[in-house]
């Protein structure tokens, strides 16, 4: 076993007890990236040398007795939707190919404060915008379960490269499920926090009232772990909240007996692969057994969040991706005849598909004659989304539902059709909508080994329970952990 | 077959808008993608919201106010250092028309 | 065909906060080096966001107090999506339908009819600035711009009127109060030549018989109160000559062109804008509690109407004087610097109303930079009481002290141009006239008034104006009798 294959807490632990040193574990980090990423292509950009010294560093003082941050010597890898002073950030775009922060994000300095050491920029789909990791500008990632599948998206990257212990923890970002859909289809554990729970600041928007930061980890513990460090009031964010910081890590340690969970038939619709639901009900049978209350909940307006999310979501995006235009940053196109003609060619060579459509759904939204039929009808349905939530919640302490429909799918399998693509999402976007924590947590996996994971939803700022719960679960899984063979296989079709 | 919801010169007008330009296939691509995309979104109709309030903000919070003081503004080679259309301090763009 | 006027004014004012609106750059960006007064938060950077300056917020509700609107208590900020190189979002944080203010009002006096007229303020609201474009050499041949983003993020405070002005002159009276409000409530020094306050027009002519609202032309560049007070008055000429022709007014933009005195059509640069308003999702519903309303109200500083109604009662000056001293802040607080330590409120009046007021116009200086400190203006009246300048010689003095920034007694003594008070000094020179001239001396005695005039000249000649004329009058006659 190498040290790349412990968990963050594992590491922190054995660092602390002089065992092992942040050095040698960078070693066995970078040793797998070169080993496994040429086939997972998890990566966009490597931070070797920085990272190295870093390491030293932590070594320098734990030889010196010095009291060490919580993550000291805990290998990170950051979405590359987020800021990084000094380190390309392109968003998996071409149009910001080249574009070098000149700021971190709060996130980022509050990792770097807790001694973390940032290993690189992972791939996503462009902008956020996708379920695959397909859409970006820069080829896809590989799903370490299966090289021919995909590891989901749009935090696809940063999934893929904890599942292949390419490094022990990720950020990702979750604006309609995509860090939970990923850590479904790649077996991991994926957190989307409160809206406003953790700053967005430097945090490249998508959709603003719904994007958060949230951490892609191996096990619930180092989740906690991540949560605490990250999460917390930020005064360069004006949504980001004023609510002290609980202590995560212990709310996990204790029993979820007399939990009351609610199970929304909403969501157990046709579709939903037998093999997900099977590994739901078992998964459901533990939770009984630990002692929490299951009862069929109601989440009456699901059918219509996946409309309403693609309506506010999209309206949001045209405008927060109206600045690319080429003429601070970013890639600018050669040749245009005036100022017009110079955004419209930079714009259209510089974006993806999925985007353009995006931005045009949005802009049409948003436009006279059509902003009370789209944008405010999707904004009313919305409280209606987020009431159905309260109402449950109001009975319940937790709601547990399938992450995604299906395992991992085949690359290409959906990309032609953005009508199915969004369909892989319907079991993530409510929670958006409402602004409500959720986490993903692998449950099993089906018969071709791929990943199934199963989502605990709380309601507003009750990371501590779903947590709590996840961590529960994860001691008593009757199904046994496994680590993905990274195979490699002719990629047939794969986008370039 | 589902009527046209949007039609082919409101892709156009909607692209103009967005500052992006397509070529025919594309804007034909488009405008079939929006309008199964825009029939799919009509069973919002099904909902009566007329005494609905919208959601424009899903928390509620005192304001976040910043203190009247200044702070150090970037260096000049910062700012400029992401384009190369500069011009002594300048950004660099073609003329307006 | 009877028509009448009809004027609305948009205007915007840059507040003088410290730091802008929604980061903590600088206010201070003119004459700065280009791109060197920027923050990722202003330059929009991808993943910045916008934090509101508590300032900004004050003296927002300070201008909507003081315009008498009604505050709302909750507003909301809404962006207003266009592309535009000085726009780095591609988007403006303003305010629509939901702004801070609403239903005020402002009186205007009109001068020679001393009516009094109110004007209807629909809104007010906040929102930040865009940056600047600029153009080397010749605008027309240059085939590029150059972009300059230190004033992006400047906040704004714009103000909406109803059209409720019935001609241009009442829209320069109008735009003068509303400086010297804003001056006064120490939020903007209204210098249009800078840019810190901007006005655009609407204006349109209403047939009076059938009451019909006549096609708006909104009118840009503007530039200065008489440019606006201009590019009016050339509208209402340019829409009754065209519709008495019988053509239609088009709705449209107008620029104002200052060199050419007209107002040219910008008809084809014209693309309508579909602005997209929506919620601004970064920043939460303002919320201004009656409490924090009233606060403000309650310490509101003193506005140029109480003030001038308050030297007029102090002072006892006349209301033209008071109108002229409080016209705007920095001059009255010059006026009060000096009535506080000189009696004579009214020969004070007349020196900075008169003399004072011409020579900073010559040389284009702002009372604020008046080379005659209000202390310095005091010390010469002081001088002309006590005899020791005569009120003609003054005016000299006071020319000298304006170019060179020196003090009247520090001018009369380099010159010796101190008048004469002493006697016996005099006596000296008139005992010389009266020797030199024998013959007037003779007319005088055989009752020629004019030869006393003509003594009386030589001896101003003699001491070079210096002596006190009364003095010699009566000096030479009693020299003569003796």
């Amino acid at each position: 076993m190498t040290l790349n294959q412990l968990t963050a807490h594992e590491a922190i632990n054995l660092i602390k007890k002089k065992r092992i040193t942040a050095y040698e574990i960078m070693q066995d980090i970078f040793n797998q990236i070169d080993k496994v990423d040429n086939l997972i292509k998890a990566f966009l950009v490597i931070n070797r040398e920085e990272a190295l010294i870093q390491a030293k560093e932590i070594d320098k003082k734990v030889k010196n007795g010095e009291k060490l941050p919580p993550l000291a010597g805990v290998a990170v890898a950051i979405k590359d939707i987020i800021a990084t002073r000094g380190t390309e950030t392109t968003c998996g775009s071409k149009i910001l190919k080249g574009f070098i922060p000149p700021y971190n994000a709060t996130v980022i300095n509050r990792l770097r404060e807790a001694g973390a050491i940032i290993i690189g920029k992972t791939n996503m789909d462009e902008f956020a915008m996708g379920s695959s990791t397909e859409n970006s500008a820069f080829g896809p990632t590989y799903n370490p379960w299966d090289l021919e599948r995909v590891p989901g998206g749009s935090s696809g990257g940063s999934t893929a490269a904890v599942a292949a212990d390419e490094t022990f923890v990720a950020l990702g970002t979750d604006t309609g499920g995509s860090i939970r859909q990923p850590a479904s289809l790649c077996g991991m554990v994926g957190l989307k926090p409160t809206y406003g729970r953790v700053s967005r600041y430097g945090l490249v928007a998508y959709a603003s009232s719904l994007d958060q930061i949230g951490p892609i980890t191996k096990d619930v513990t180092d989740c906690a772990l991540v949560m605490k460090v990250i999460s917390g009031h930020d005064n360069m964010d004006s949504t980001s909240v004023n609510l002290e910081v609980p202590d995560y890590l212990k709310s996990c340690q204790e029993g979820i007996k007399d939990l009351k969970i609610g199970v929304p038939k909403e969501y157990f619709i046709e579709g939903i692969d037998p093999e997900v639901k099977g590994a739901l009900d078992k998964a459901l049978k533990i939770f009984e057994k630990l002692g929490a209350k299951i009862e069929e909940a109601s989440l009456p307006h699901t059918e219509y969040s996946l409309p309403t999310y693609y309506l506010i979501a999209t309206a949001e995006a045209s405008s927060n991706l109206a600045r690319y235009d080429g003429v601070q940053y970013g890639y600018r196109a050669e040749e245009y005849e005036d100022l017009s003609s110079m955004y419209q060619k930079t714009r259209s060579e510089g974006f993806g598909s999925e985007v353009k459509r995006r931005i045009m759904l949005g802009t049409y939204a948003l436009s006279s004659g059509y902003y009370d039929a789209y944008y405010l009808k999707a904004q009313k349905v919305r409280t209606l989304i987020k009431e159905d939530f309260d109402k449950v919640f109001s009975k319940y302490d937790i709601l547990i539902t399938p992450t995604s429909p299906t395992p991992a799918f085949k690359l290409n399998e959906k990309v032609s059709d953005p009508l199915t693509m969004y369909l892989s999402d319907i079991f993530t976007i409510p929670i958006n909508l409402a602004g409500i924590p959720a986490i993903s947590i692998n449950c099993g996996y089906s018969k071709s080994n791929l990943p199934i994971g199963l989502q605990i939803i709380g309601k507003h700022f009750s990371e501590e329970t779903i947590l709590r719960a996840a961590f529960n679960f994860e001691q008593n899984n009757s199904v046994e952990k496994k680590k993905p063979s990274i195979k490699p296989v002719k990629h047939k079709g794969a986008k370039k | 077959m589902t009527e046209k919801i949007i039609t082919k010169k409101e892709v156009e007008y909607v692209a103009k808008l967005a500052k992006l330009e397509f070529n025919e296939r594309e804007k034909e691509e488009f405008t079939s993608q929006l309008n199964s995309i825009l029939d799919y979104f009509k069973k919002l109709n099904k909902l009566d919201t007329e005494r609905v309030e919208p959601t424009a903000y899903v928390i509620s919070m005192p304001n976040l106010l910043n203190e009247d003081e200044v702070k150090p503004s970037l260096p000049q080679e910062e700012v400029l250092s992401n384009s190369k259309y500069v011009k002594k301090g300048y950004f660099k763009v073609p003329k307006i028309m | 065909m009877k028509k009448e006027v009809v004027i609305g004014l948009e205007i915007h004012v840059q507040l003088m906060t410290k730091a802008k609106m929604f980061c903590h750059c600088s206010t201070d960006y003119i004459g700065k080096e280009p791109n060197t007064n920027t923050c990722p938060v202003c330059l929009g950077l991808p993943g910045s966001l916008p934090v509101l300056n508590k300032k900004v917020l004050e003296f927002a509700i300070r201008t909507a107090v003081a315009l008498n609107c009604e505050i709302n208590q909750v507003s909301i900020f809404h962006r207003k999506n266009y592309f535009y190189p000085d726009l780095p979002k591609a988007y403006q944080i303003s305010q629509y339908d939901i702004p801070l203010g609403i239903n005020g009002y402002m009186e205007i006096s009109l001068p020679e009819s001393k009516e009094k007229h109110r004007i209807g303020i629909t809104r007010v609201h906040t929102e930040e600035d865009a940056g600047k474009l600029v153009h080397e050499g010749d605008i027309a041949s240059s085939s590029y711009s150059l972009v300059d983003y230190n004033r992006c993020g400047i906040p704004l405070v714009e103000i909406v009127t109803e059209p409720d002005f019935r001609s241009p002159e009442e829209a320069r009276i109008f735009l003068v109060k509303l400086r010297s409000i804003v001056q006064y409530l120490g939020v903007c020094d209204g210098n249009m030549d800078e840019g810190s306050m901007r006005c655009d027009a609407n204006i349109s002519l209403k047939d009076t018989k059938t009451g019909a609202l006549g096609t708006k032309a909104e009118i840009k560049n503007m530039n200065s109160f008489k440019a606006v007070k201009k590019a009016l008055q050339f509208e209402v000429d340019r829409q009754k000559k065209l519709l008495t022709e019988g053509e239609k007014i088009i709705q449209e933009t107008r620029h104002w062109d200052e060199s050419k005195n007209v107002t040219v059509s910008m008809r084809s640069k014209e693309e309508a804008h579909d602005y997209r308003y929506f919620p601004e999702p970064d920043l939460l519903p303002l919320k201004v509690d009656l409490k924090m309303t009233d606060e403000i109200r309650k310490n509101l500083p003193e506005l140029p109407e109480a003030r001038r109604e308050r030297i007029i009662k102090k002072y006892k000056i006349p209301e033209y004087d008071a109108e002229i001293l409080t016209s705007s802040k920095a001059l009255g607080d010059y006026y009060e610097k000096a009535v506080s330590s000189y009696s004579n409120s009214k020969v004070l009046s007349n020196w900075i109303m008169g003399d004072l007021i011409r020579y900073l116009n010559e040389s284009k200086l702002k009372i604020e930079d008046s080379p005659i400190s209000p202390e310095k203006l005091v010390r010469m009246l002081k001088l002309i009481d006590e005899g020791i300048v005569s009120g003609k010689m003054a005016k000299g003095i006071f020319e000298k002290m304006f170019k060179t920034g020196k003090d009247a007694s520090q001018i009369v003594k380099e010159s010796g141009i101190a008048q004469i008070t002493d006697e016996d000094e005099l006596f000296k020179v008139v005992d010389r006239v009266i020797k030199e001239n024998p013959g007037s001396v003779e007319d005088f005695n055989k009752g020629k008034e004019k030869a006393l005039h003509y003594l009386v000249g030589r001896v101003m000649r003699y001491t070079k104006g210096r002596a006190k004329p009364d003095f010699v009058f009566d000096t030479i006659k009693q020299r003569i009798n003796k």
